[in-house]
């Protein structure tokens, strides 16, 4: 086996060391009964070479976005990812180590962690950060149960326009918690402020909003907020981080905490993961986050240096009284935003945001000017948004495969009451050339 | 004094007007942003992000990197962490666009390499476990847990028992992410014993279980590396009770091919596959955290699962009594690539070694050890073990000094003050990947760093002498919390 170094010398050298004649005998204190004697079922084993050829081939059978145009969003998207990121992630230094428990041979890893929590807090105009979560939905499910800790209340109030599976999975952690989950509907693509206002009461920990929401589309962010915080409920918004480019920071418009997939920070749409959750907050909740934080301090010559801090709040020592669970997080994808945030910069931020909204603003002027292809909602979107179609999106779809477009979400499964409807990502990674030739597919299809 | 390991923070780097990507140009006719989205919407001062050229960038983490450990510079035995040799070729074909570049929604007829690897590696899991079928959701081992118990609560709920069952027993040795998880579930906690011999002690299990109890947890081999002798006994008791029992699998590397969770009697299982199955630990993070159960748990299991028909993949999600979701889309997919691939190249009879070899190594090492250190539990050992700095504590050197000392020699050091159970615990796992040399030299490092102990005790309570940076204030970080370079310094907000 190429990946152990024991010889058959060493293991005799070993054994004898041991006293003993074989390996078997160090097993010999499992019963009988629960040993497993035979040898499992699994594949034979492959050289580097054929595993190689097994996984191209497997890799291959897929369609992948460097030969297909794709205009799906909805939480996961495609952006350009600087090569260095790449480069960057394959330090074995950074990739082969784990969580920094000794400090003094982990500064890598934490002073990009301190960096990582300064970028997001100054994208988010929040006061701190974590070190990063599974994702999104996990991120905005862990800030709803902070919420309900901080305030004593068991209720959170979820936007309908959320994620459908960032609510799907909120409203699972909430509910085994025993806390409950409420959602508030929408009106014309937002949340409906009217039903806001009415369900909420003292019992309400926390009102949840997705800015842009699901669909893309901008909420009335303010309103909502002053809404949450006249009840004495937080206001937790979960924001996608290219959009911050152009869009207020939820800090500034009295987000308590804000929560986001960081998966378009340089990491690869991957079919779903490993994506990366950040959670930000507000000074006064550091000490009931959940996750790791890197906190600067210094070492005993007095030199700068870094350490995970508030270890207290951590399952590894308070055990059932923990904050959270989380343990392992997503370290490398937080390094891989570090990196993409630290080359494109201040510019490049704005850039990529105005990009994205100019592309989507574009392929939408020219999809709604398509016979039966109607904007569902009237309100300003950033680079998605949902049309109806005249035709089953399923169809729509096929077509567009047939012509190596990989189309719009069918929106269908998640919001059957919109009829036939379609939702449309556009970021920076589509050329003119990629929407003109989806429009155009879908003008025949309209025209036939 | 300039420090020559001292990196500058990214910060302060800055400079304005510099950058390290371009995009394109616009290639459609533009709009003002103002006619697009209302001013009340728009960001009024941009973020502060750090202005630098690619090369500075390059430059800044190539030499952050090198102020790290990790497991290709050296030996790294970080008890219950499993730090092995993480294999290259899995890094490579995890890098393949039909990987890398799908997206979650794309159609099925689209990704069915993906779904394939998917349903295999499932496949794969549940015989290893000796399971029925699993879900690759889970982003972690902890996040496996959470998973667990949540359809523990679910199997309860379904057969309407759920209300008095509100008990999950986990052992005083457990991983302190078990107790966590089971509260996070919303369980009430209780412990569970160790007896004289580091394994379960049965007579309290008995007391404290009965109907009130939805599960136990257990790691099998334990925390102490041991493998719990009862094990049948303890199903029994827990499984007569009506609980479920659920494993850990942080220590499943000792198992492979050796003993079954699902034969001792598990009901689910998680896997670490960034331990086990050689995924790389990334700085923390990602795993991957799949979950085995048995068929009366199958329908429980998050949606979507990858089922097959008329000879092709699709992503399950008519499952009526599952617990829903508990990530956004199918799980750490790329990490799940990794695995896959390890399990291609070793089979079964290379996994099987690779528990053997894990298992003659931690005994080898334990028993070159055990003369200069206390060895709490003196019988063979699994993958790993747990050795006391009790001896070491009367000279006033503690677990820490050693684990600091050793830094000095080029290793990282084991777990300290884990399990709990353990006084001054030093928690050592070798792992298969490390050659008898290295073994060697680790364990004469050790016995150097007793003799330390008992001569001159100071160079101990000093180190690390020769690492980048000493020993760090982790109090003056509590008390003078910089966790957010910007707060520092808002003057650069320009």
């Amino acid at each position: 086996m190429r990946y152990i170094p024991t010889t058959e010398k060493d293991r005799e050298a070993m054994l004898k060391s041991l006293g003993i004649s074989s390996i078997e005998e160090l097993f010999n204190d499992i019963p009988e009964e629960v040993r497993f004697r035979g040898e499992l079922n699994l594949p034979p084993p492959q050289s580097e070479i054929e595993v190689l050829n097994s996984l191209r081939a497997l890799a291959q059978k897929n369609a992948d976005l460097d030969r297909y145009p794709s205009f799906l969003g909805a939480g996961a998207y495609d952006h350009l990812i600087p090569s260095a990121v790449q480069h960057i992630l394959d330090r074995a230094e950074f990739y082969t180590s784990y969580t920094p428990y000794q400090p003094e041979i982990s500064q890598g890893t934490l002073q990009a962690m301190y960096e990582y929590q300064s970028l997001i807090c100054n994208l988010t105009e929040m006061d701190v950060a974590n070190a990063s979560m599974y994702d999104g939905a996990t991120a905005l499910a862990e800030a709803a149960i902070l919420a309900c800790g901080a305030t004593g209340r068991g209720k959170a109030l979820i936007a309908r326009t959320i994620h459908p599976e960032y609510r799907q999975v909120t409203q699972l952690y909430l509910e085994s918690r025993g806390l409950e989950a409420q959602y508030v509907p929408y009106d014309r693509g937002q949340v409906d402020l009217h039903s806001l206002k009415n369900n909420l009461d003292e019992d309400v920990a926390c009102v949840l909003i997705q800015q842009p929401n699901f669909w893309g589309l901008l909420e009335e962010v303010e309103e909502i907020a002053s809404l949450a915080h006249e009840n004495g409920a937080l206001f937790i918004v979960c924001v996608n981080p290219i959009s911050l480019g152009i869009l207020e920071a939820p800090g500034n418009y009295g987000a308590d905490i804000a929560v986001g997939e960081g998966q378009s920070l340089g990491g690869p749409v991957a079919f779903g993961g490993p994506f990366l959750g950040f959670f930000a907050a507000r000074d006064k909740f550091i000490r009931q986050m959940p996750g790791r934080i890197a906190g600067a301090t210094n070492d005993a010559q007095g030199r700068r240096g870094f350490v995970l801090t508030l270890q207290t709040r951590e399952q590894h020592i308070r055990r059932e009284r923990a904050t959270s669970n989380i343990c392992s997080n997503q370290a490398l994808n937080a390094l891989a935003a570090t990196v993409f945030l630290s080359l494109i910069g201040k510019e490049g931020l704005q850039e990529v945001a105005n990009l994205c909204l100019q592309k989507a603003h574009y392929a939408y002027r020219k999809i709604v000017s398509i016979k039966g292809f109607a904007p569902l909602f009237p309100g300003a979107f950033f680079s998605e948004f949902p049309v109806s179609t005249p035709l089953p999106p399923e169809k729509i779809n096929k077509a567009l495969w047939e012509r190596g477009i990989i189309g719009g979400l069918d929106l269908k499964a998640y919001y059957p009451e919109l009829g036939p409807a379609m939702l449309f990502s556009v970021t920076e990674a589509r050329t003119r050339e990629d929407i003109d030739a989806l429009t155009q597919v879908l003008e025949e299809m309209a025209n036939e | 004094m300039n420090n020559p390991n001292e990196v500058p923070l990214i910060f302060e780097m800055s400079s304005p007007g510099r950058r390290g990507y371009e995009y394109p140009d616009c290639d459609v006719p533009s709009e003002k942003v103002t006619d697009l989205i209302p001013s009340r919407f728009l960001r009024k001062k941009a973020a502060d992000l750090p202005e630098l050229s690619e090369s500075e960038a390059v430059r800044h983490f190539t030499q952050l990197s090198r102020l790290n450990y990790g497991v290709d510079v050296g030996f790294y035995p970080l008890g219950s962490c499993t730090m092995k040799y993480n294999p290259k070729i899995n890094e490579d074909v995890a890098k393949f666009a039909g990987f890398q570049r799908i997206h979650p929604y794309q159609g099925e007829e689209t990704v069915q390499g993906a779904l394939k690897l998917m349903y295999e590696l499932e496949k794969y899991l549940c015989e290893i476990a000796g399971l029925y079928r699993a879900t690759m959701q889970p982003a972690a081992g902890a996040h496996g847990e959470l998973t667990g118990l949540m359809i523990i609560r679910a199997f309860h709920r379904d057969r309407g028992e759920n209300h008095k069952r509100q008990e999950i027993i986990v052992p005083d040795s457990a991983h302190g992410t078990n107790p966590a998880s089971a509260a996070m579930c919303g369980y009430r906690v209780v412990e569970v014993k160790s007896n004289p011999r580091g394994g379960v002690d049965v007579l309290n299990l008995r007391k404290i279980t009965g109907p009130q109890t939805a599960g136990l947890m257990l790691t099998n081999p334990n925390t102490l590396g041991l493998f719990e002798e009862d094990i049948v006994e303890i199903a029994h008791i827990v499984h007569q009770a009506g609980g479920l029992l659920y494993y850990d699998g942080a220590n499943m590397n000792a198992n492979l091919g050796i003993s079954r969770p699902g034969d001792m009697g598990f009901d689910i299982v998680h896997y670490n596959l960034h331990k086990t199955f050689a995924a790389p630990h990334g700085g923390g993070g990602p795993g991957s955290g799949p979950i085995a159960v048995t068929e009366e748990l199958e329908d429980f299991l998050p949606v979507p699962l990858v089922s097959m028909k008329d000879n092709s993949y699709y992503l399950d999600y008519d499952r009526p009594k599952s617990i829903g979701k508990v990530k956004s889309f199918y799980g750490n997919f790329l990490v799940m690539v990794k695995a896959y691939a390890y399990i291609r190249s070793l089979g079964a009879q290379g996994l099987r070694e690779v528990s053997e070899i894990a298992v003659l190594n931690a005994n080898y090492l334990m028993r070159q050890l055990q003369k200069d250190y206390h060895l709490p539990f003196d019988r063979s050992c699994k993958h790993e073990f747990v050795l006391s700095a009790k001896k070491q504590k009367a000279k006033g050197v503690r677990a820490l000094d050693i684990a600091k000392r050793l830094l000095d020699y080029g290793f990282h050091p084991p777990t300290i003050y884990f399990p709990l159970v353990v006084e001054e615990a030093l928690m050592v796992e070798p792992t298969e990947t490390e050659s008898k040399e290295t073994l060697d030299r680790f364990g004469e490092a050790m016995r150097e760093i007793a003799l330390e102990a008992m001569e001159n005790p100071e160079i101990l309570k000093e180190a690390p002498h020769h690492t980048p940076l000493r020993r760090l204030d982790e109090v003056k970080a509590v008390k003078e919390l910089d966790v957010n370079w910007y707060k520092r310094n808002p003057s650069s907000a320009m």
